[in-house]
């Protein structure tokens, strides 16, 4: 989107006068006689406002406005739902000595750095696969992404069905060949694990999919053209595929990172963040302390955190990658 | 080399497929199966049991309805907006066009669960808290599908729309009679997305929907489950329930999907 053209700049700069003027018919008048040019650009000013209005007016009403008064509330020491007070920092001072807060914020970025690599990897692998010569492929790909359909609910409880410690079918399997059961409810790593299992199955279709949607704009052409220059399977994904879906890539990194960052169902549900904690993340924490301690200063204060965490992470991918362009 | 692809892909397939296959069988199997303990692929006798004493014991189809009406008001308003918001972004020039794109996406990356204590506040001193309303108008503004609309918009040639616009059309009949028809795959994906987005919601509506009687379904799936306890028949009977209509829906839909994200410039 830009505006560099000189018409463009014409029509930024007197937009504000144009639509003072438009608001009398007079000046309507006036302004039609001056340049027909002027009033289309100040009508498509216009325009554009009043299109983008209703969802502006929905972000700003429920998105924005509960930010900022979350930032305001951060500073406060509240009780129940009623009104705070002012104190500074002193949130943000006590998060610094709450080990259940750093735990939550090693759980979060443990959990997207081990999530966004991974359902990456899988989805590219099986979209390559996916797009190569094989026999019901539809049906394949329907399978796959199947899970993206489900709700977080239904997924966790599927989770559970699976991970059970005492009746689900993995530890069923693993005791009737002779293996030990794993403890997926009642030790740290195991439920940690168990966690970012069911969510790798969760999310792998929606990756797959958005990959499988970049190779198919890659010409055939150039698969002959590196046939031909003698590059094998492997040098052919290495040096035509991989480059040439790095849009999708980048797409795919960043909205991997802001959902592993705001995982919740899966663990509310599945976990509860136990047990001591393992599986307690930045935002199951915050809902505690929100909604259960009704702490809602102190959940403001991890809120912000998150955010801000968040926030660096997104901008280190921005500013290092290259393909962001293409996407734009 | 083929064999071998066929093959990885049945494996991977036969993974991915497994727990909803579980679900199925645990959903249609009898108690006393479930309580045996022994593990079996496939259930002695199938009977629907676990479906009559979820039925008759939690208000479902109350549920079922508000998750019905709440996911179709939200998808056709958020999709309005993001249509409408897509063509302004994608081809109309207006002072602050960037910053104003920049900001809706920025609100991507502010979760719920950050805002949810205010939100709720907000939500209850405009006295919308214990209706539909409090879930369906902070989950209609999509900051996802305005950016999705653009790059698609952004590929339709901006000669035909300057030709409407010729012609004597003004931005709106541009939009209705140009950009519209041409968009019937974006329009598909934007629909199908919200729609599945907003029936799968949980943390919010769970904040915003205290009242049993207005329950979604994911909300009623975890009350449910709490008051079952671990007996996997009646809640996977439940959960078969929640999921069925949007993988039905999900199969017909999924064709356009591909289409709808490489048109976008998302590849």
């Amino acid at each position: 989107m830009t505006v560099s053209s000189p018409s463009g700049g014409v029509s930024t700069a007197i937009a504000p006068v144009a639509e003072a003027r438009a608001r009398t018919s007079t000046g309507r008048r006036l302004q039609r006689r001056k340049s027909a040019k002027k009033t289309k650009f100040a009508g498509e000013s216009l325009a554009a406002y009043a299109f983008l209005a209703p969802n502006m007016l929905l972000l700003l009403t429920f998105v924005l406005v509960p930010l900022v008064w979350a930032l305001v509330t951060s500073l406060q020491q509240t009780n129940g739902f009623g009104a705070g007070v002012f104190v500074g920092a002193a949130n943000y001072v006590q998060l610094f000595t709450d080990p259940l807060f750093w735990r939550s914020t090693l759980n979060t970025v443990l959990f997207t750095i081990i999530v966004t690599p991974a359902s990456m990897a899988l989805g590219l692998g099986i979209a390559v696969l996916l797009n190569s010569v094989l026999p019901a492929r539809g049906v394949f790909r329907s399978i796959m992404i199947a899970p993206m359909a489900i709700s977080g609910v239904a997924t966790a409880l599927m989770g559970l069905l699976l991970f059970d410690e005492n009746s689900g079918v993995l530890n069923k399997v693993l005791e009737s060949v002779g293996l030990p059961a794993i403890s997926w409810q009642s030790g740290g790593t195991a439920a940690f694990a168990s966690v970012v299992l069911v969510t790798l199955w969760w999310r792998v279709g929606f990756n797959m999919l958005i990959y499988l949607a970049g190779m198919q704009s890659i010409s055939p052409e150039l698969y002959e053209a590196a046939k031909l220059d003698g590059a094998g399977p492997w040098h052919r994904f290495r040096y035509v595929t991989v480059p040439l879906v790095g849009p999708s890539s980048f797409f795919l990194l960043i909205l991997n990172v802001i959902y592993s960052f705001q995982v919740f169902d899966i663990i509310f549900v599945m976990t509860g963040g136990g047990p001591r904690n393992a599986t307690s993340v930045l935002v199951t924490y915050a809902y505690d302390q929100g909604f259960v301690t009704r702490d809602q200063g102190y959940a403001a204060a991890i809120g912000m955190v998150l955010l801000v965490v968040m926030l660096i992470f997104t901008a280190v991918q921005w500013r290092f990658n290259t393909s962001r362009d293409v996407v734009e | 080399m083929k064999a071998l692809r066929v093959t990885t892909a049945v494996l991977i397939s036969a993974v991915l497929i497994f727990p909803l296959y579980w679900m199925i069988v645990v959903a249609f199997s009898s108690r006393a199966d479930l309580l045996g303990g022994e593990l079996r692929l496939w259930p002695r006798a199938l009977t629907i049991e676990n479906f009559r004493q979820v039925l008759d014991s939690f208000p479902v189809f109350t549920w079922f309805g508000n998750s019905v009406a709440i996911a179709l008001v939200v998808a056709v308003i958020s999709v309005s907006c993001s249509m409408l918001g897509g063509y302004a972004f994608a081809h109309l020039r207006f002072r602050g066009s960037n910053t104003l794109f920049l900001i809706s996406l920025a609100t991507l990356m502010i979760p719920v669960q950050v805002i949810m204590v205010t939100l709720f506040k907000l939500v209850t001193s405009m006295g919308l808290y214990g209706s539909y309303w409090a879930v369906i108008l902070p989950t209609s503004a999509s900051a996802f599908g305005v950016f999705l609309a653009r790059q698609f918009i952004l590929s339709i040639p901006r000669d035909l729309i300057e030709a409407a616009r010729i012609d004597g059309a003004g931005h709106f009949k541009t939009f209705t009679r140009i950009v519209l028809p041409l968009s019937r795959p974006l329009l598909a994906v934007l629909f199908f997305m919200s729609l599945l987005q907003v029936w799968n919601d949980f943390a919010w509506p769970l904040i915003a929907l205290k009242q049993n009687q207005l329950f979604t379904l994911p909300i009623g799936l975890v009350y449910l489950q709490g008051q079952f306890g671990s007996d996997f028949g009646g809640t996977m009977a439940f959960a078969l329930i929640n999921v069925t209509p949007m993988i039905v829906l999900f199969m017909i839909f999924q064709r356009y999907f591909v289409q709808g994200f490489a048109r976008s410039g998302i590849k």
